[in-house]
């Protein structure tokens, strides 16, 4: 296992380099001049462009320029936005609201989804079957920033069951409606996910075994059906962190959540070149570091990974 | 009627009454073209301590029937008449609480694949825990490492800390049999308990088998494919065919004296059965020319293939870049005559599909040549590369691998033909028929897919394509492993047909010894990469002087069996 | 005698001796595209889809047949948020514009986004993970690492960065949607189709293929591809609709088509004014877009199930 760990963590080091190299190339290293570029057709105030040359090392290499880049975004000097403000002391202040807003959405789709698949599959073909099948079509058909808008005015301002924006003081209740919102699609392709994984691991060889074993049936689906039917969903809930950051700045621009995506939102409505490298770099190495978790985990789950080439 | 219309009545007059007694059972399947009867009038009986094994092909219902008996037939499949009755008591519908309380420690099973029927998540040592803790029984370290160590794991206590892919098919075998037996079950279904190992595993593993379920007393359900080892390991023989049970008796007499024409047939044809005639026919020095393949008349050694100090290294990646190499295969020699058939035997891991790999010219030798006809085949060039080609084909062992199934029989067959730029469109029809007819295959087939067609057709298939270019080598990659005994027989036919017919000469890879027998006329055994004994075929089958040959020859299922050879 | 001893033989004319391994010849040949053919006609989910997109096809294609309003002629902001009235069944968006001629022309702008992203997706993706699969070693070493930077950036994410580039950000069309997309979207599609070449490039067909003198790059096209496109095909499909979700997201935060082009995403956006007032105005290019994304996502489903190689006889 630790060989396991040190292994994958090389592996990250490259993905993490070159992914951020992309993003910094494209913005930075592209021909023309990159601080008129940033800015588009509006003409910055003097102070800024000295700021974000020296910044950036405009007149450096472009491997000296990515290596302070690259310094700069592990000692958290992310440079100041347009109003001024250091980028870091913002991105702090938002990251916890956005982590509270992941984790909600995560385990909604984690928990609902899993336990919804495991009946719908162990009882395939059944009403409960039938109608959730239908249901997670529609679901997964509605694109986000839809359902963001109809549980807004359905939830929030006809029925009035939840706050229609959050504001300032995010806590778990108020999120809990823009996490139900950025959680739903994702739910519902775990659901059909671990149903397809539950029926077909009921008809696997070692179930059958460990039927015969004499064991009952609620130890046999814990034991042996849920278990193994884990592997593919964890897989797959790793590989959509990147959709839930996604989701999580349409979900955010749309309730008002001041988190990272609200942030990155208002970077993109403003044409704010370097806020928006700079948070999608930091975000970039959370989304590597998340795999890197989801990886683990998922060699926990299942042990023939770990001796994998 | 001669029909076992004997029933526990009478058998109470003698005091026993059976363990497992099964009648009339019916079995039907739900499928998509509606109902299946899968078993009809399926009857059998177990006394304590008996072991009684159910012999069949594919689809036979003998496996189906095990499975009715400890109740986990799949979900579309129900009992619909008959009794099973477990010590007078019919379960045949019980409840399925009532099954969870005889599962395990009334009625134990060994299933068939060991690698699939361990749960691959789960360490050893937890899937015996879990099976004696749910029946009651105490299930601490000291309780597994026995169990296992009694199902002959060594150092046990240490392997029940592995998972399953840390152990070889033997061990997992040899788990999945202690998790069978460890609530001492008076009944144990072993479904082809041993079929997908290898022979000398084989043998070491029922024989382990039979000691423990000695000592138990525990009533064997035994299914199998391979009527030589039904025979040797049970005391009864139950035949079925076509989900009936077309004959039942006590094994030797079963085998001597069998009745129904398809138990006839299966004597006859069962390799085990066959090579174990011959080698009585050989001891009692009766004339075999009729038993035994027809042996080339070549007065001059006319070597086809000359393999010279062949070796493969491979380069095994331990991780962080360390690498070791590991000898696949290690100075192998030996010759092939024209015309005749040469065996290379051995288990798995001993290198001798690489050497079919590297005699094909799919893989290249580390060391070592390789003469065909007298020229060094690594020396040949594209075009020459392209031309060996035609002369040199193989056959594979997966019937269902082997054929393209998005091609059609025509297409693949075809194929040889079209790469080689050989006649026109018309012609290479025609060629594509007379091959059909040459294998005993319908030209309608032509248009068929493989998935349309069995595994002995696909392998026919196989070998019309092989045959396509006229070569004058075929490469036999356990090309009969993977078939039913009866089709195995025809098969094995079929090749002897064409090779007396076309002057063929095989090159025959296979784990099976008693196929060897029938077919070929010299053997290379390999072991580990290593060419341990070569021979003629009888010389090898009569004094084998390694003892690797010995054991292997030994492991030939039905070996011990006193056969005379008038039997067939 | 007991039972336990009696030797019994079934009666022969109940128990007939078949032909051993005889050819079923009651049947029709049937390949595996036939096969999966014949089971999704049979499917109301393959059905109801294809329908849905071929009306949608038709709709992209000629929108001049199902309305003869101009999309942007005659918005006139005395109509905004007109309810429907004759000739304008829909209603008026917050500029006054007709909300059904609006929904009709955007069809073509997320079809097309949908159905080239897709395509570039398919040769870029499929060519890169074939590569890989087939021939392993270095080659797959680097192109799995130049996948794993591509997969490391979410598509919403690398699309902000990527459209800020002044080139993308002065030229929005059709193309820097598909483009950006496809960029970022090749690697799963990769990663499938290396998957998929990797189960079948040891078969025996191949070996045999190989044996036969075909060379070890037609060996890959002729029998390695076309048995790994099952999983390819119902990706593809799923993708779709995937990637029409993505262009109205995108044009929806204002990085995707240019408000010239009209889009079901843009009018979404724009009928984010009027949500509290009249949410109609959104119901119905959301509507018409989560059609849209259904009918692929059921026409992948059902693709899926046709194609399973566990639901085919053997």
């Amino acid at each position: 296992m630790v060989r396991f760990i040190l292994r994958r963590l090389l592996q990250v080091i490259p993905v993490f380099i070159g992914t951020t190299l992309l993003v910094y190339y494209m913005v930075f290293a592209l021909p023309g001049d990159p601080i008129a570029a940033l800015f588009g057709d509006r003409q910055p105030p003097q102070a800024v462009i000295d700021t974000l040359r020296s910044q950036y090392h405009l007149d450096e290499p472009f491997w000296v320029q990515y290596g302070l880049f690259l310094q700069n975004l592990f000692t958290s000097n992310l440079g100041n936005d347009f109003t001024g403000q250091p980028i870091s002391a913002s991105l702090a202040r938002v990251f916890p609201v956005t982590a509270m807003l992941a984790i909600e959405a995560l385990a909604i789709q984690a928990i609902f989804g899993v336990a919804f698949g495991v009946f719908a599959g162990l009882r395939r073909g059944g009403w409960f079957d039938s109608t959730v099948l239908v249901a997670s079509l529609v679901v997964i058909a509605v694109p986000t920033f839809v359902l963001g808008f109809v549980f807004q005015l359905v939830f929030g301002v006809q029925l009035g069951w939840a706050k229609p924006t959050v504001g300032a003081n995010a806590d778990w209740g108020s999120l809990l409606l823009p996490a139900v919102v950025l959680g739903l699609v994702s739910f519902a392709y775990v659901l059909r996910l671990t149903r397809a994984s539950v029926s077909e691991n009921m008809n696997a060889d070692y179930v059958r075994t460990a039927t015969a074993k004499g064991l009952s049936r609620p130890r046999v689906v814990l034991a042996h059906i849920l278990r193994n039917s884990l592997i593919p969903v964890v897989t797959y809930l790793g590989a959509n962190l990147g959709g839930l950051m996604g989701g999580a700045i349409v979900t955010e621009g749309i309730f008002n959540v001041p988190g990272v995506g609200n942030k990155l939102y208002q970077a993109v409505l403003r044409s704010e070149g370097p806020t928006i490298v700079s948070i999608v770099s930091v975000l970039v190495l959370v989304f590597v570091v998340a795999n890197l978790l989801v990886d683990l985990l998922y060699a926990w789950l299942d042990p023939r990974i770990r001796y994998d080439q | 009627m001669t029909t076992p219309e004997v029933r526990i009545d009478e058998a109470g007059t003698t005091g026993v009454r059976p363990l497992l007694e099964i009648r009339d059972l019916a079995i039907t399947f739900k499928t998509g073209g509606g109902d299946v009867q899968a078993v009809r009038n399926a009857h059998l009986s177990i006394m304590p301590g008996e072991t009684v094994a159910i012999v069949g092909e594919s689809g036979s219902g003998k496996s189906t029937t095990a499975l009715a008996a400890i109740g986990l037939l799949p979900n579309n499949g129900r009992v619909s008449g008959g009794q099973i009755l477990l010590d007078g008591e019919d379960i045949a519908h019980a409840s399925e609480q009532r099954m969870i309380e005889l599962r395990g420690n009334t009625i134990g099973m060994v299933p068939q694949d060991p690698m699939s029927n361990l749960n691959p998540v789960w360490k050893i040592g937890y899937q015996v825990r879990e099976t004696l803790r749910a029946n009651g029984r105490p299930s601490g370290p000291e309780d597994i490492a026995r169990v296992l160590s009694e199902a002959g794991l060594p150092d046990a206590k240490r392997r029940a800390n592995q998972y399953p892919h840390e152990f070889s098919g033997g061990m997992r075998q040899r788990a999945l049999i202690a998790i069978g037996l460890s609530c001492q079950p008076r009944l144990l279904i072993a479904d082809e308990p041993t079929s997908a190992l290898d022979v000398t595993v084989q043998r070491q593993i029922l024989d382990h088998l039979d000691t423990m379920t000695t000592d138990l007393g525990t009533s064997v359900l035994l299914i199998t494919h391979d009527l030589g080892l039904a025979a040797e390991r049970a005391d009864k023989v139950v035949v079925m065919y076509q989900g009936r049970v077309v004959e039942a008796g006590p094994s030797l007499e079963l085998l001597r004296n069998p009745q129904h024409p398809y138990t006839r047939r299966l004597v006859e044809s069962a390799p085990s059965l066959a090579s174990r005639r011959i080698q009585a026919a050989k001891e009692q020095g009766v004339e075999t020319a009729d038993l035994l393949a027809p042996a080339a008349e070549t007065a001059v050694a006319d070597n086809v293939l000359q393999i010279q100090d062949l070796r493969k290294v491979y380069k095994l990646r331990q991780g962080f870049g360390k690498a070791t190499d590991f000898a696949a295969v290690d100075g192998v020699s030996f010759d092939v005559q024209r015309g005749t058939t040469t065996a290379i035997v051995g288990e798995s891991g001993s290198g001798k599909s690489t050497v079919a790999k590297m005699v094909l010219q799919l893989e290249k030798p580390t060391d070592g040549r390789i003469l065909f006809d007298g020229v060094d085949t690594s020396l040949l060039k594209s075009q020459e590369l392209f031309k060996f080609r035609r002369r040199v084909q193989p056959i594979f062992q997966d019937p269902y691998g082997s054929l393209d199934p998005m091609y059609n029989i025509f297409r693949t067959i075809e194929e040889p033909l079209r790469v080689h730029k050989i006649g026109n469109q018309a012609s290479r029809e025609k060629k594509v028929r007379e091959l059909l007819d040459q294998v005993a295959l319908p030209q309608s087939a032509m248009q068929r897919y493989p998935n349309e067609l069995s595994g002995g057709q696909r392998q026919r298939v196989a070998i019309a394509r092989a045959l396509a270019l006229d070569p004058e080598v075929i490469i036999c990659d356990e090309a009969v492993s993977a078939l039913d005994v009866l089709v195995q027989a025809q098969v094995l036919n079929l090749l002897a047909d064409l090779q007396a017919n076309l002057g063929l000469t095989y090159l025959f890879i296979t784990h099976d010894l008693a196929v060897v027998r029938q077919i070929a006329d010299h053997v290379c055994v390999m072991e580990k990469g290593r060419l341990v004994e070569t021979g003629s075929t009888d010389d090898v089958f009569e004094s084998p002087r390694q003892e690797y040959t010995k054991a292997l020859l030994n492991a030939i299922p039905g070996a011990k069996l006193m056969l005379p050879p008038e039997v067939a | 005698m007991t039972s336990n001893n009696s030797h019994f033989v079934a009666p022969i004319d109940e128990t007939p001796l078949l032909a051993t391994d005889a050819v079923k010849t009651d049947q029709a040949p049937l390949s595996l595209w036939s096969d999966a053919w014949r089971k999704l006609r049979r499917r109301p989910l393959f059905i109801i889809s294809a329908l849905l997109i071929l009306a949608l096809t038709v709709v992209a294609l000629f929108p001049g047949l199902f309305t003869s309003v101009a999309p942007n002629a005659g918005c006139e902001l005395a109509n905004s948020e007109g309810g429907p009235t004759a000739g304008h069944p829909f209603g008026f968006t917050f500029q006054g514009c007709d909300v059904y001629s609006r929904v009709i022309h955007g069809t073509q702008a997320s079809m097309s986004v949908g159905v080239l992203s897709v395509l570039c997706v398919l040769v870029i993706g499929v060519t890169i993970g074939a590569l890989a699969g087939y021939y392993g070693g270095w080659i797959d070493s680097v192109l799995a690492r130049l996948g794993d930077i591509f997969f490391a950036l979410p598509l919403i994410l690398g699309a902000l960065v990527i459209t800020q580039l002044p080139l993308f950000r002065e030229n929005k069309s059709v193309w820097t949607v598909v483009f950006v997309i496809s960029l970022l979207a090749w690697p799963q599609m990769a990663r499938i189709t290396r998957g998929a070449v990797i189960e079948v490039r040891n078969a025996d067909f191949v070996t045999a293929a190989r044996a036969l003198g075909v060379s070890k790059f037609g060996a890959l096209v002729r029998h390695v591809l076309p048995n790994a496109l099952a999983p390819i095909i119902v990706l593809a499909t799923l993708e779709l609709g995937v990637f029409i979700v993505a262009e109205a997201t995108l044009s929806f935060l204002g990085i995707g088509l240019p408000q010239s082009i009209m889009s079901w995403g843009n009018d979404i956006a724009g009928a984010q004014a009027s949500i509290r007032t009249s949410p109609e105005i959104m119901l119905y290019p959301a509507a018409a877009l989560s059609i849209t994304v259904l009918s692929f996502i059921m026409l992948g489903d059902a693709v899926r199930d046709a194609l399973d190689p566990k639901s085919r006889q053997r």
